[in-house]
């Protein structure tokens, strides 16, 4: 029997979840993005990062962890929005390779005006006092509750997206926006207005993401580059432009990863010597989620939920 | 020929664009045209400068050039794809590093007289680009025959995922270095040139440059170039046509990979050094940077971009540790204002005009 | 005996609910042109998309020549004789008259994985492109970007395209649309000395060219075929009357 106790996959799952959520405050503003302004942003992980930092300068700054988040999620928010009027707004009728190439250009300008401005080494930002205890988990282990406040968050996000676009008129400009979009101009939408509040509101979830993770991991030039990858990956699995998707997308991705990487050397220990199913373990569960982004495109080249092209 | 004037439809004469994009277009008529003039400049500027190196001492300026223009050969390959193929390949580097980890693992099992998978290792250049060449366009035939199914932005990311693929592999996979990269020790050799002088490996990337520009040139302007045109220009006319855009566009992706894949080797075997930075995205957004810089679909284009941007590098780069932030401001320039990059500013015209 | 051509059996497709193709069925014999009309939103373009190939109906079946293409893709179809011309001229803009017509041609001969012989020069490529470009009045406009060309010129070039092939049978969609009467009079020509070579299944809304063109028409009406006949029993068919004038 494989060695690996109840325990050691409760947790585990739950740091599925918790990856789960946090790609998918990434994606979700990154599909929503897509879906109404038909615009690739690859400087999404940007706003992850000006979200970290801004969270650990002011954490610092106050002593306070809730007014770093805070500060931290509206500068996202606001560097979205100058992005937006400065740069994206003369994309959007542009090809995707242009986008593609200007928002590549963004992370450049982006990551070396960050490691200008503050150097290349991490800066420190830890969890609140009040959240860096752990609980216990059944069988026996003990959870931090930080991460589980970070899967709370991420669910209340999700709930409060759902509100938003199903029940507020900015949603169902929303949905208007990304089923028609040169409809809603014709109706009188304040199109400029709706597609910037659109952008930032995407750049904010990804700057509270990046907030929230930074307390876990370093906040450094660059963090949001994996993050965005996997982002990417949820998206495509989940279908470009559908929120519902994003969910989906982030969770399989989340427990995909987390479970197979933590799981895959130890079943490999079954066949093969212990060294050995460590390294090609740990390889195979890098390529895990991959694999399984091409075996769903292979199936449903649009994605689970495919909004629209 | 004028129409009659009582039509109803309205007839509207031909545009002052077509009349300009004919004139563009006959660059076989004037053989001293503005492209072929700056053709020439490019080409003489890749082979003189290294030259000129050579003869004052400095080596290193002829081994940035085999850098150059093995980053133009790369760059030659994506521009099949991108340019004249209309596949925004996002995942590029993952044939430059697959050719890297070629030469890489080659020489690894040649030095240390082992086998791989019951082969012999080999230090011989011509097998290790047969090896890439082959093993490239095997991967490209595979994330291909996935990825081609999809279109638009789906087909940006999943290239980008599939290229993170091999990247995560090959930083995690322990036998070849995993993360620190695997050195090459001595340079692999070549039946009668010295390989390891710089002027002679100058040379022979530089014919492996003029190959592959010339076999892209043969290419788009055979039928296989013409269905490759037509399926970027206009797939659903392709098919009415009686041609099926998939297989088309799936051979070219397979093609424009090898290209990529060889330089990789070259470039591992220049460096003596591969590491998974030769898989990582930020490569692949390097060469689809130097395409756009040059031209999109463009023959030159690559050459061009490819030294635009080594000389920002290298300049800028000496002047400041922080000139990717320049780079950046420059590249966002050039897409907001000039879409047709340095041939289209130099030689004039466009890709299909 | 008039040999069958094109044969559509009992075609049916839904989108959701709504029913665009209910149970539709005709032909099209050597040397006819038949004629498809009917109001609009009768599901003409539904049915175009899938005798063409680019939507595959849920039942009933498609025959050319003796093939079944019912499963076949746009491709396939074209190769075994479909010639269609479009609606909205779908041609590469940027390109050529000339190119846009050699494609085909190239298609006709076999597959494309020539990687060697240039096109520009290739006679094999040129004489038909040329031929077709020519039965369609438009030899001195064959090197003109498409982007350049007038309306009509480029509806005469989409023929041209379909021509190449030298199909088996032509569906042609509004070729009228746009034309003025210059226009449309000398395509209503061709098209009759055209329907002794290959036959057309013709969709069109200017009726003047339908009866004067027609051997057959079918009339569709919310996604069926409500009558079925020449130019005469159709104009005194009480239920088209009803279909087109009680809309």
């Amino acid at each position: 029997m494989p060695d690996v106790s109840v325990s050691l996959l409760i947790e585990q799952l739950i740091n599925g979840l918790q990856l789960g959520t946090m790609l998918f405050l990434m994606a979700s503003g990154l599909t929503l993005v897509f879906g109404v302004m038909g615009l690739i942003n690859l400087a999404h992980g940007s706003f992850y990062m000006v979200g970290a930092y801004v969270t650990a300068l002011v954490t610092a700054a106050t002593g306070s962890f809730l007014l770093g988040l805070g500060a931290g999620v509206l500068a996202a928010a606001a560097a979205g929005a100058i992005v937006e009027l400065v740069v994206i707004r003369r994309l959007y009728r542009r090809q995707h390779l242009d986008q593609v190439l200007a928002t590549f250009a963004l992370i450049l300008v982006f990551s070396e005006g960050t490691r200008w401005l503050f150097g290349s080494s991490p800066l420190w930002l830890s969890p609140p006092e009040a959240l860096s205890g752990s609980v216990a988990l059944p069988g026996g282990s003990r959870y931090p509750v930080y991460r589980l406040m970070i899967i709370a968050v991420g669910v209340g996000v999700a709930a409060a997206l759902y509100l938003l676009i199903a029940h507020t008129r900015l949603g169902m400009r929303i949905r208007a926006g990304e089923s028609d979009r040169e409809m809603i101009g014709a109706l009188g939408v304040n199109i400029q207005r709706l597609y910037t509040l659109v952008f930032a509101l995407g750049a904010a979830l990804a700057g509270l993401a990046g907030s929230l993770v930074g307390a876990l991991q370093s906040v450094q030039v660059g963090m949001g580059e994996p993050v965005l990858i996997l982002a990417f990956v949820v998206i495509v699995i989940g279908g470009i432009g559908s929120i519902k998707g994003a969910l989906l997308g982030a969770l399989l991705v989340g427990l995909v990863d987390t479970l197979g990487r933590a799981l895959l050397p130890a079943l490999l220990a079954q066949f093969m010597p212990p060294a050995d199913a460590a390294g090609t373990g740990t390889a195979l569960a890098a390529m895990l989620i991959y694999l399984l982004m091409a075996v769903i495109l292979a199936v449903k080249p649009t994605g689970l939920f495919a909004a629209h092209d | 020929m004028t129409k009659p004037t009582h039509t109803h439809t309205p007839t509207h004469s031909p545009s002052p664009a077509s009349s300009s994009a004919a004139s563009a277009r006959t660059d076989a008529a004037p053989w001293l045209s503005r492209r072929r003039l700056v053709h020439v400049a490019l080409l003489a500027l890749t082979l003189l400068a290294p030259l000129a190196a050579h003869l004052l001492g400095e080596s290193y300026y002829v081994n940035l050039a085999s850098r150059v223009v093995l980053v133009a050969m790369a760059a030659v390959g994506l521009n099949l794809a991108i340019g004249f193929g209309g596949m925004i390949s996002f995942g590029h580097a993952a044939y430059f590093g697959l050719g890297g980890y070629v030469a890489g693992i080659s020489a690894y099992h040649a030095f240390e007289g082992s086998m791989i998978l019951g082969l012999p290792g080999s230090d011989n250049m011509l097998v290790i680009w047969l090896a890439a060449v082959l093993l490239c366009g095997l991967l490209a035939l595979v994330i291909g025959a996935v990825s081609l199914r999809t279109s638009g932005v789906y087909f940006i990311m999943i290239t980008l995922a599939f290229a993170q693929m091999v990247y995560y592999f090959a930083n995690s996979w322990p036998a070849y270095g995993g993360e620190d990269g695997l050195p090459i020790y001595l340079r692999n050799g070549l039946p009668g040139v010295n390989t390891r002088d710089p002027l002679s490996f100058f040379l022979i990337c530089f014919t492996g440059l003029m190959l592959a520009m010339a076999l892209v040139s043969r290419l788009m302007g055979s039928r296989f170039g013409a269905a490759l045109t037509m399926s970027r220009l206009n797939a659903t006319r392709l098919a009415t046509a009686g041609i099926s855009p998939l297989p088309i566009r799936l051979v070219a992706f397979v093609i424009s990979a090898m290209i990529t894949g060889l330089a990789g080797a070259l470039y591992a075997d220049l460096n003596g050094f591969v590491s998974p930075a030769m898989l990582s995205w930020h490569l692949s957004g390097e060469l689809m940077v130097i395409v756009i810089l040059g031209g999109v679909g463009r023959l030159y284009g690559p050459l061009a971009g490819a030294l635009l941007f080594v000389m920002m590098e290298t300049l800028l780069g000496g002047l400041t540790e922080y000139w990717q932030l320049f780079l950046g401001l420059v590249l966002l320039g050039v897409v907001l204002f000039a879409k047709q990059g340095v041939m289209g500013w130099l030689a004039g015209g466009q890709q299909d005009g | 005996m008039a040999e069958r051509v094109l044969s559509i059996r009992h075609l049916n497709k839904h989108f959701g609910a709504l029913p665009a193709t209910q149970d539709v069925s005709l032909d099209v014999m050597a040397g006819e042109i038949h004629a498809l009309i009917g109001p609009n939103g009768a599901g003409k373009s539904t049915l175009v998309a899938q005798i063409a190939g680019s939507l595959t109906p849920d039942s009933g079946e498609i025959h050319l020549g003796g093939h079944n293409i019912t499963a076949l893709s746009v491709a396939r179809r074209a190769r075994l004789g479909l010639g269609r011309s479009f609606q909205v001229s779908c041609l590469a803009d940027p390109l050529s008259a000339l190119r846009n017509v050699m494609i085909g041609a190239q298609a006709l001969q076999g597959h494309s994985f020539r990687f060697w012989r240039p096109v520009a020069s290739d006679a094999r490529l040129l004489a038909p492109a040329h031929a077709a470009l020519a039965r369609m009045h438009l030899s001195h406009r064959a090197d003109t970007p498409v982007a350049a060309l007038s309306h009509g010129e480029r509806r005469q070039v989409e023929m041209a395209c379909a021509l190449v092939l030298e199909p088996r049978v032509l569906l042609l969609d509004e070729p009228m649309a746009g034309l003025g009467p210059e226009g449309s009079s000398r395509l209503t020509e061709l098209l009759e000395q055209l329907k002794q070579e290959v036959p057309i299944l013709l969709i069109e809304h200017d009726m003047d060219a339908v009866f004067r063109l027609a051997d057959r028409i079918s009339v569709l009406v919310a996604g069926r075929v409500i009558a079925h006949g020449d130019g005469d029993t159709i104009r005194r068919d009480p239920r088209v009357r009803d279909a087109y004038l009680g809309e």
